[in-house]
């Protein structure tokens, strides 16, 4: 399965993080949010221009702009593991 | 004499609320030192202690990345409460014990508060309080702050918590071979420094993750103790700092 950076896929898509490549104080605070390796979530909502982005990372939404989601990989779990989202 | 209990935790947990349970009007509000964070400060008597509860600001963290995180921090290393309660979402202990981990880090006097216990049952979320007990090595207790359930038995860990009658082996989140190496390196000349006044363990991974911010804190400690405030009590019995 193809690793992206999480700001490519759609809403609804269920996501398990395969890296986080951000840097310094930021790292810490997304590591701190729940944006670790392993993590499942969600993208719940783009915004028209499609930035930012939020997503749901255990039981919370979190907005992130592009600067971050661009630095955080993921792949797609499977069908039956997604959740939909109106 | 009063115990000093802060009550820390991620944001929206229900610490206000617990708060405002336990001590009821006995409470007032100022703000930190130097800081635009609201401070609350109330008493609770129980049947055989009289408690001096802080209310810490919510935070995901305690890496000092807002003002938030430095004051909830500060207050538990500088100012070593007696118990530490660490307020837990039941609803999402995952997110949650991040949080409690950092805070079993940096100091033995916890106990964990899993809040919302009401909203978990809603959902058909169960908590396993005694493996999660055994895991995280410190007293568990299970809560509805909002529908007033589980607070005696929290009072009654408190007494015995400050009686010496519990002692806690708080888990520690083992790291990879070298960093472990280096905190082994480190431990025995912080504590040549700080004696048993800083949790060594923590202050060496602090350390190793070269966190400024808490350099400062630290230099400031050192040239002037007192001027965060440290008040200090006897030990009591088994389960606290030196003792
Ligand atoms: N169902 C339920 N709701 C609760 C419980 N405890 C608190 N709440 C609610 O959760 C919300 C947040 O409670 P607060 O006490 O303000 O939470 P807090 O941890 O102080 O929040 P911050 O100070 O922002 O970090 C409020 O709407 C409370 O009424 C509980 O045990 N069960
Ligand atoms: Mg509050």
């Amino acid at each position: 399965m193809e690793s992206k950076p999480i700001y490519q896929f759609h809403k609804g898509d269920r996501l398990e993080i395969t890296s986080v490549q951000v840097e310094g104080v930021m790292r810490r605070r997304l590591l701190d949010l729940g944006f670790v390796r392993g993590a499942v979530i969600d993208v719940v909502q783009k915004s028209p221009l499609g930035d930012p982005i939020a997503f749901r990372v255990f039981n919370t939404s979190i907005a992130l702009r592009r600067e971050e989601s661009s630095l955080i990989h993921a792949v797609k779990m499977e069908e039956d593991s997604e959740v939909k989202v109106q | 004499m009063s115990h000093r209990v802060a009550l820390a935790g991620n944001p929206n947990t229900g610490k206000s609320t617990l708060f405002n349970l336990l001590t009821g009007l006995r409470q007032h509000t100022g703000n930190w030192p130097g800081k635009t964070v609201v401070r609350a400060e109330g008493e609770l008597r129980t049947d055989n202690h009289t408690f001096q509860i802080i209310d810490l600001p919510g935070t995901y963290s305690l890496y000092s990345n807002s003002a938030d995180e430095e004051v909830a921090r500060d207050y538990i290393i500088f100012e070593k409460p007696d118990i530490t309660l660490v307020v837990v979402d039941a609803t999402s202990l995952e997110r949650n014990l991040n949080l409690a981990l950092q805070v079993l880090e940096m100091t033995k006097n916890v106990i964990v508060c899993v809040n919302l216990i009401d909203e978990a049952r809603r959902k058909g979320i169960t908590v396993d309080k005694k493996e999660l007990s055994r895991r995280l090595g410190v007293p568990v207790v299970l809560l509805s702050a909002r529908e007033k359930i589980g607070v005696i038995q929290l009072m009654k860990t408190m007494d015995q918590m400050v009686d010496g009658k519990i002692s806690t082996d708080p888990y520690l989140i083992p790291y990879e071979e070298e960093v472990e190496k280096k905190i082994e390196e480190m431990e025995p000349r912080i504590k040549e420094i700080f004696g048993d006044s800083m949790p060594s363990r923590w202050l060496a991974l602090r350390l190793l993750d070269g966190d400024k911010n808490l350099l400062q804190a630290l230099k400031t400690y050192i040239r002037d103790p007192q001027s965060v405030e440290i008040k200090h009590e006897p030990a009591q019995g088994g389960c606290c700092h030196g003792a």
